[in-house]
């Protein structure tokens, strides 16, 4: 179908006064040939959207160049069920943002150059866009969920989403379902007044599972292998020497902890060298079964003392605080004094870390008698009638001496998640049929774990995306994502199961999940062109492309989050979307009017990624108080890590005197939507002086600055430095040519 | 041996507001908040008192001045995350050494209160001024209290001149004073009877 385009200039919200919209329309009819040019005084008004429908209609208009306000605004308004759209802002990013005293005649120039550069962007990125068609795969979709791992995550999970009438298949290593918590004797307080025990949710939970006709278990199972994608994901399972292959559309990962190996600790707390020095399990253990007694004589203990951060917290042990210790170190006071006035429990602790409702259970435990001590044991020494320890007392500012029944050691949760480092070497061509330790044992091009970050755990986006994985598709849930106890591992799982949800129907209609969600478009390559240099199949945040036999990419269109960073690695410029690419950009840059030298009007190029800077330049225009520098041109890119480097060699030899580009904070405590895009941006830069030292340019004239969606107070100091800086720097010389 | 909770229950069953001790969780906000911490005017701070009753360190609590330091600001009060009562408690403590026999009975506030005080207001029914301020002047001897007494004159004077200061003792009693009586008599009974020494 042929694309005939359509452009509508907005004249309200002061736009019309401020503007000359007759040019803007010129701009647009004659230099940009656009058939339909309209304006509106209140285009998103139900008239405006009508003029706008009935072009469509009748006119043949099958796209839109809308100019007016930001897209992050009347988005309901313009949804207008085209994808060929742009949304222009000369009002937020433009009229907003700039100072034009009344009366001041170069001001008001250097705006509506502005504005009509806008216009010419937005004319140009139509043209270069085509209708994205969504990813239909030759084998059939599932829309089944595989959970693997039986315990309370798993189950809670499991349940959550056969309750929606999706099909589960439930896969336990282990012979009983249940997990860790088929051990506790009580659990601390999920309800109000939270300060009772409560009984075991599993025999409930259990029950469910089992009768609900959605779930299929396959118990004593592990998954040997995984491959494909969402929707498409094949799963080979192992059950004793017998193997079988299911189709599921995506996975949870729900395989809890396991405890720190308590004979790794230090020799001082004793373990191992007296059996009345015992861990938070083992001691969960014996409530069970009823009896809380000294190990060496059976006698029952009615002194009982917790070492809570038993190698946590600790750089020679594991770095980080469990979570959940704390609050069952509590729940385990009370087995030993509740009811029972003549026995004492003590939790020697570092911090009581007792998050939310907790911390009426951590009153009601020392309302019962619990005796609480900031401090550390540092020896433990077996005497005739239990243990006597030695205790820093930090309160006291003393060494005490405590003679106890019983120590129990909280000690902390390591994942069960097998992770890669992702700054590890590439492992190409591992894929093996079966990997012990592996939970997946994924046949992806970079390995057959889940990425981590800075610690063992796998990475997510915890602010925006928790349940994510950078395996799209893949959720972890309960403690084998991070540490923590029963109630926040239900959520969890609740979480996680709308996770898995969400992708199967999204994959289904061939759209993207998070965060570009319900987006149709996805990469291809000219595969002519190729050179096998496999920065694409290296850099992708997210693992979605593989490697064909002849090692080009095999791209995974349904792994795919649309961040664009494949785009922006490949040195050969062949990888594109529908509708974004990289001739879509280097074309709109090039688009932009460039003052002769002795105008002296530099042209600042500014690359704003969507997700943080376009929203920080929005709300820029929105307080109106912190103008900025009339030199600039703003071009948004869906993530930094879709820069390729080739725009800003076109840009300078276009005679942009400098460029910005903002992306997210990267690092150990990123805001990248994509994990990783804006970190790859910068590495990327950090090869561009070579580029402009080529072209005899200084290095100062690119730079890139990393933007936090709340930084819009201190960003118009930022551009407008950066403008000064520029402006230091003779005019590029390429200008003349 | 230390944490045995012997100390810890008497106080709580005995101390006024005591039984609120359990419920510190030694964040040290009272300490931060007390005025007389910055003046070193304490060894320990309310919340180490506390930790101190649970640690069972019954003489060091007992013995020591720093329950007598407090000027009732109610700062730690107010300001408690976990909502004790703190001054309360403190004064409670207080209370509870005195009463055991534990306090010094040379500290300033402990004396001033128990004798000074007391013996005053509980002769007539009412306080007498001059004779209050001369015994506290001279319960350290003659030679202190006419040093702290001409130290104080010209305060003494304005306040005579302004009549807020009798020169004579207060001489009888208030009216009601049997009614006055009959009152302590019954508070030293429930007082003892709460006490186990009726």
């Amino acid at each position: 179908m042929e694309t005939k385009i359509g452009c509508y200039i907005c004249t309200g919200c002061g736009i019309g006064e401020a503007l000359k919209v007759q040019s803007l329309e010129k701009i647009a009819t004659k230099e940009q040939k656009i058939p339909v040019v309209k304006n509106h005084p209140f285009l998103c008004g139900d008239e405006g959207v009508a003029l706008i429908r009935k072009d469509m209609e009748s006119e043949g208009v099958n796209a839109l160049v809308i100019v007016g306000c930001s897209h992050r605004v009347k988005s309901e308004s313009f949804r207008l069920g085209t994808a060929l759209m742009d949304r222009v802002d000369i009002r937020d990013k433009c009229l907003w943002v700039l100072d034009v005293p009344e009366g001041d005649k170069t001001a008001a120039e250097d705006r509506q150059m502005m504005a009509e550069d806008y216009v010419r962007l937005g004319c140009v990125k139509v043209k270069k866009m085509n209708d994205p068609k969504p990813f239909e795969a030759t084998t059939p979709f599932s829309k089944d969920v595989l959970v693997v791992g039986a315990g309370i995550a798993g189950l809670t999970a499991a349940l959550e989403v056969a309750r929606t009438g999706y099909k589960v298949l439930l896969v336990e290593k282990e012979e009983t379902l249940g997990g860790k918590v088929a051990n506790m004797h009580k659990v601390s307080p999920a309800r109000p007044p939270y300060n009772k025990l409560e009984d075991n949710p599993l025999p409930k939970l259990l029950a469910e599972v089992k009768g609900n006709s959605n779930i299929r278990i396959m118990n004593s199972t592990v998954v040997q292998k995984t491959v494909g994608a969402p929707g498409l994901f094949d799963v080979t399972l192992k059950n004793g020497s017998s193997t079988a292959q299911e189709r599921v559309g995506s996975i949870i990962i729900a395989t809890g902890y396991t405890a720190y190996d308590p004979n790794k600790l230090e020799k001082h707390l004793g373990y191992g060298s007296s059996p009345d020095v015992i861990t938070s399990l083992e001691f969960e253990e014996m409530a069970k079964a009823g009896k809380i007694v000294r190990k060496s004589d059976g006698k029952p203990a009615k002194r009982v003392a917790f070492s809570l951060c038993a190698g946590q917290r600790d750089s020679s042990h594991l770095s980080y605080c469990s979570g959940a210790c704390c609050v069952y170190s509590l729940k385990q006071a009370l087995y030993v004094i509740e009811n029972q006035p003549d026995a004492s429990a003590y939790l020697i602790y570092q911090e009581v870390r007792t998050p939310g409702q907790m911390e009426d259970f951590y009153r009601k435990v020392q309302n019962e008698g619990g005796i609480f001590i900031k401090g550390d044991v540092k020896q433990v020494a077996a005497n005739t009638t239990g243990l006597t320890l030695d205790v820093d007392d930090k309160l006291l500012r003393q060494n005490i001496k405590m003679d106890v029944d019983l120590l129990v050691l909280a000690t902390g949760m390591e994942t069960t998640v097998d992770t890669v480092d992702p700054n590890s070497a590439s492992p190409v061509g591992t894929q093996v049929e079966e990997l012990p330790g592996s939970v997946l044992n994924l046949h992806y091009r970079q390995g057959p774990g889940l990425p981590s970050l800075n610690g063992p755990f796998p990475d997510s986006h915890f602010i925006c995306f928790p349940y994510e994985t950078r395996r799209t598709g893949i959720y972890v849930a309960g403690p084998a994502r991070r540490p923590m106890g029963i109630a926040a591992t239900r959520t969890d799982a609740a979480g996680a199961a709308l996770k898995a949800i969400q992708v199967v129907e999204s994959v289904a209609r061939g759209a993207a999940v998070h965060p570009r969600a319900g987006d149709l478009s996805y990469p291809s390559f000219r595969e002519e062109g190729c050179t096998q240099c496999k920065r694409c199949t290296e850099e992708c945040p997210f693992g979605a492309i593989n490697e064909d036999a002849k090692g080009n990419p095999l791209f995974n269109p349904t792994r795919c989050r649309r961040c664009g960073t494949c785009m922006g690695a490949c040195p050969q410029k062949i990888i594109s979307f529908a509708n974004y690419s990289v001739d879509m950009i280097g074309s709109m840059l090039k688009e932009v009017e460039i003052p002769e030298a002795d105008e002296e009007k530099p042209r600042i190029l500014v690359f704003a990624c969507e997700n943080d800077a376009i929203p920080a330049l929005d709300m820029v225009g929105r307080s109106r108080t912190n103008p900025l520098s009339p030199y600039i041109r703003i071009i948004p890119l869906r993530c930094m890590g879709s820069m390729n480097l080739v725009w800003i060699a076109d840009a300078m030899s276009k005679g942009y005197d400098g460029i910005l580009l903002m992306g997210c904070r990267h690092g150990t405590d990123y805001q990248c939507h994509n994990v990783r895009g804006s970190a790859l941006a910068e590495i990327r830069l950090s090869k561009v002086s070579e580029t402009l030292t080529r072209l005899q340019l200084e290095a100062d004239r690119v730079k890139m600055v990393e933007v936090n969606i709340m930084d819009a107070e201190t960003l118009p100091q930022v551009i407008n430095n950066f403008v000064a800086e520029i402006k230091e720097l003779d005019p590029n010389p390429y200008k003349e040519f | 041996m230390t944490y045995d909770l012997t100390f810890a229950k008497e106080v709580y069953k005995n101390s006024e507001e005591g039984h609120w001790i359990k419920m510190c969780m030694q964040c040290g906000v009272c300490a931060g908040s007390c005025p007389l911490g910055f003046l070193g005017a304490w060894k320990y701070s309310p919340r180490q008192i506390f930790q101190m009753v649970r640690a069972g360190l019954r003489d060091e609590v007992l013995t020591s001045s720093d329950m007598w330091m407090c000027t009732s600001c109610y700062n730690c009060i107010v300001r408690c995350p976990r909502n004790l009562p703190i001054t309360h408690i403190i004064h409670g403590l207080a209370r509870y050494a005195s009463v055991q026999g534990k306090a010094d009975p040379k500290q300033p506030t402990h004396q001033f209160a128990k004798d000074i005080f007391w013996e005053n207001i509980v002769a007539t029914g009412r306080v007498g001024e001059a004779a209050l301020t001369m015994k506290l002047y001279f319960k350290d001897g003659i030679g202190e209290g006419i040093k702290q007494g001409l130290e104080m004159k010209d305060s003494a004077l304005g306040m005579l001149k302004a009549k807020r200061l009798k020169p004579l003792p207060f001489r009888g009693k208030i009216k009601g004073y049997p009614g006055f009586k009959a009152m302590l008599n019954k508070a030293f009974e429930l007082e003892n009877k709460k006490e186990g020494k009726a």
